[in-house]
């Protein structure tokens, strides 16, 4: 960890939370719900239905967490549940590893997915591979999770998307979720997954209120892992995004439903496995498809699309070729200019889109 | 006049508090004169028996009985015949990779003796002593090394990567030290069910070097876990030898400034090793605490199969310590008390020998697992897309088969 990290990004946030608020405003629904309750709720559920899930990493007792994501857990479930741990990703995520080992279920809280990167030989080679290395007999029920990709003002080391870090190793399930819906049922599905589970969740998104069902809120709500939402039905290209991507894609799609250009979005929610077949039945009928992300350009989750796509059948369903909307090849620059420069934006989804259709 | 009296107050109050309330665990006085703090106090090597299997300790010895020593030495030589045999297979091609426990055979057997047999192990990849103590057959083992259908991890791991459910031993990793928080996460897993199983790590005096070591000491005191961290210091890391390692007293000294306990031992004395380890055991399963347990030892062989010690140490060095194997000790001290022989061993020995050679024949002749099996436990449940991947697979060697060996394969 950081000792930069926690008041700044606090502060930062919250002024991005006001902005958020007004944006969303307009959603007509009684209930609403923030990201940040979603998986409180979420946690709050699974570990009062087993008692072998608990929540460990730094300052999630006492100090509800660096985000206030396990706020409340604490004085539920006690020190035995709730852990703070010392400093040391790679210590922790290894106690992590070792507990699910021994059947418990941890969540292992990362303050922020770039510091998991002091953990990541105990995440790729421990967690992902025992279960295949013991033939099967050594489950590794856990879930890394924290917020991940793009934050604000933080720069560098603080602002990075890891969705194509993890989705390239077996034996990993990648979630990256975006609405509240996606982060309850999501997080409760990982929870109870026998696999080990990285769950991206996204900062600026945490205060970000969504309306939820009646369903949503049932303590028996799960999502199903592996599976893509489509978050809009449209005729004329799709946009495939994830987490925060979404955000945009839905934004782009609006302001092009205004010019008759109708956008299917689709919510990839989990990005390992890939839902592949919802994305090839929607390029079938649109033919033209814009993969969003925060993440780099090489390697990332719009390359692999892009390559499936390639080899399947689809490829001659495309009337044009696959354009890739991705955080530019730099590492986070800290300026405010340069930041938003180095982040896909709404605007450049509806340009792509209109050049694509032109084309 | 009263903020004068309340400041009088307050001055005579503060000369009242003492250090020990504001430091926790620290009760050092304040000085005024300066000093440079340079601990050196030595640990201490526990020993029952000298290198000519002399005993120094007749009392501690007292209760060591005459079969179960026997079995101690059997065990650490049937270690050392199976090394030699895989070790030379290796040579030949016929594995890919080995590695022996040569000169190490006291700490693996008399620690793992010293445990209950259900007791965790979170291995290193040099204690394969462990899971013979424990009843891990010399068939699991070739099978293992030639990873057949009847290997435990269905091939999947390479050789000497060993595993067991059965017998509470975690598969091993090859990457140093990330074991050790894992063994202290399974050893919180255990506090937390009451159990009363403990969980015990190994590891090298290298791997001690890796951040890994330090969390897991760490974790451990600040959650109280039941844990023997058990330190095989053998003088080397692959070529680095401990002058290089680290400039402090073994590791055992490090567990001090963690708030730890620590044993240090004679690791190539067996008998040694064994009650350090049960006394280590009922220090940690009544305390809830951790302990750090080195074992001094030599390893006499290579790293590994990958590596040539004959570029970066003696040939000197090694004689001496062959001098001081752990195997001979026990062998001397089992003379005089007249419990073992030349002729005994040469007798028990050829069985051993032949018994070890079959295995090994017997292990490289079995099918290889079937080739599906590449796909499985990826996940607990295969997923759709290892499926398809399957599929493509069988058609494809359906239609080539005559290009497959696929004889060499179980059927399913």
């Amino acid at each position: 960890m950081s000792v930069l990290s926690t008041n700044n990004l606090i502060l930062k946030k919250g002024k991005n939370i006001i902005n958020r608020l007004f944006s969303t405003c307009n959603v007509l629904s009684v209930q609403q719900m923030t990201v940040r309750d979603a998986l409180n709720a979420a946690m709050d559920e699974e570990m009062e239905r087993d008692e072998r899930v608990f929540l460990l990493g730094e300052e999630v007792a006492q100090y509800d967490g660096a985000y206030k994501v396990s706020r409340g857990l604490w004085k539920k479930y006690g020190d035995k549940r709730v852990i703070d741990t010392p400093i040391t990703e790679m210590g922790f995520a290894g106690i992590a590893v070792g507990a699910a080992f021994d059947g418990l279920r941890p969540i292992c809280e990362f303050m922020t997915f770039n510091f998991a990167m002091q953990a990541i030989d105990q995440i790729i080679n421990s967690a992902a591979k025992t279960f295949y290395m013991s033939a099967g007999t050594v489950n590794v029920p856990l879930v890394f999770r924290g917020p991940n990709g793009a934050a604000a003002g933080v720069a560098a080391q603080h602002s990075q998307c890891f969705a194509a870090w993890y989705t390239q190793c077996p034996g990993l399930k990648v979630i990256s979720p975006y609405s509240s819906e996606d982060c309850k049922g999501l997080l409760k599905a990982a929870i109870r997954d026998p696999d080990p589970v990285v769950f991206l969740e996204n900062e600026l998104l945490y205060g970000v209120q969504y309306p939820v069902s009646d369903e949503v809120l049932s303590k028996d709500f799960v999502l199903p892992i592996g599976k893509a939402k489509i978050e809009i039905v449209g005729k004329h290209v799709t946009f495939v995004a994830h987490s925060k991507g979404v955000e945009l894609a839905l934004e782009a799609a609006k302001i092009l439903s205004s010019q008759a250009i109708n956008a299917e979005v689709i919510n990839l929610r989990t990005v390992r496995p890939l839902d592949f077949d919802t994305i090839a039945k929607s390029v079938m009928k649109t033919n033209h498809l814009i993969t969003v992300e925060q993440g780099w350009p090489q390697c990332g989750i719009g390359s692999e699309i892009s390559s499936r796509i390639m080899e399947s059948e689809v490829f001659f369903h495309l009337d044009a070729p696959v354009v890739r909307i991705t955080g530019a090849d730099v590492p986070m620059p800290y300026a405010k200019s340069l930041e938003i420069a180095a982040l896909p934006s709404a605007e450049d989804i509806v340009q792509a889109t209109k050049k694509l259709l032109s084309a | 006049m009263l903020i004068e009296e309340a400041s009088l107050l307050t001055r005579r109050f503060i000369t009242t508090i003492q250090n020990e309330n504001l430091f926790p665990r620290c009760s050092s006085s304040f000085v005024n004169l300066l000093e440079i703090v340079n601990s050196e106090e030595q640990v201490p090597i526990y020993r029952l028996i000298d290198p000519s299997g002399q005993p120094l300790n007749s009392s501690e010895l007292f209760s060591i009985e005459e079969d179960f020593t026997i079995k101690l030495y059997k065990s650490m030589k049937i270690l050392q015949e199976i090394d030699k045999i895989l070790y030379e297979s290796q040579r030949q091609g016929r594995i890919s990779f080995y590695l022996t426990s040569y000169g190490e055979e006291g700490t693996q057997i008399g620690s793992a003796a010293g445990l209950k047999l259900d007791d965790l192990i979170f291995p290193q990849y040099r204690e394969a002593g462990v899971l013979l103590w424990r009843g891990f057959t010399i068939d699991q083992i070739m099978n293992q090394c030639f990873g057949n259908k009847d290997d435990l991890g269905k091939g999947k791991q390479m050789p000497v990567h060993y595993g067991s459910k059965e017998h509470h031993y975690v598969t091993v990793s090859s990457p140093l030290a990330t074991q050790m928080p894992q063994a202290v996460g399974a050893a919180y897993a255990y506090k937390l069910a009451k159990n009363g199983r403990c969980i015990v790590t190994y590891f090298g005096d290298g791997s001690a070097s890796e951040g890994d070591a330090h969390a897991a000491f760490n974790f451990s005191a600040t959650l109280e876990c039941p844990i023997i961290f058990f330190c095989r210091n053998n003088g080397y890391a692959i070529s680095t030898p401990i002058s290089e390692q680290y400039k402090g007293n073994g590791i055992a000294s490090r567990a001090a400034g963690y708030g730890i306990s620590a044993i240090r031992v004679d690791g190539n004395d067996v008998l040694a090793v064994y009650n350090a380890t049960k006394i280590a055991r009922s220090y940690v399963m009544n305390n809830n605490k951790p302990i750090i347990l080195e074992a001094f030892t030599y390893r006499v062989g290579h790293h590994s199969t990958s590596d040539d010690s004959n570029a970066y140490r003696l040939k000197d060095e090694i004689d001496k310590w062959k001098l001081l194997d752990p195997i001979i000790r026990l062998k001397y001290f089992m003379e005089k008390q007249g419990w073992w022989n030349d002729e005994i061993e040469k007798k028990w020995l050829t069985n051993i020998k032949k018994e070890i050679i079959d295995s090994l024949t017997n292990a490289e002749k079995k099918l290889k697992p079937n080739w599906q099996e590449m796909f499985n436990d990826v996940y607990e449940e295969l997923p759709e897309y290892l499926k398809k991947q399957r599929q493509y697979m069988e058609n494809h060697i359906k239609k080539y088969k005559q290009y497959y060996p696929l004889d060499e394969f179980e059927q399913l």
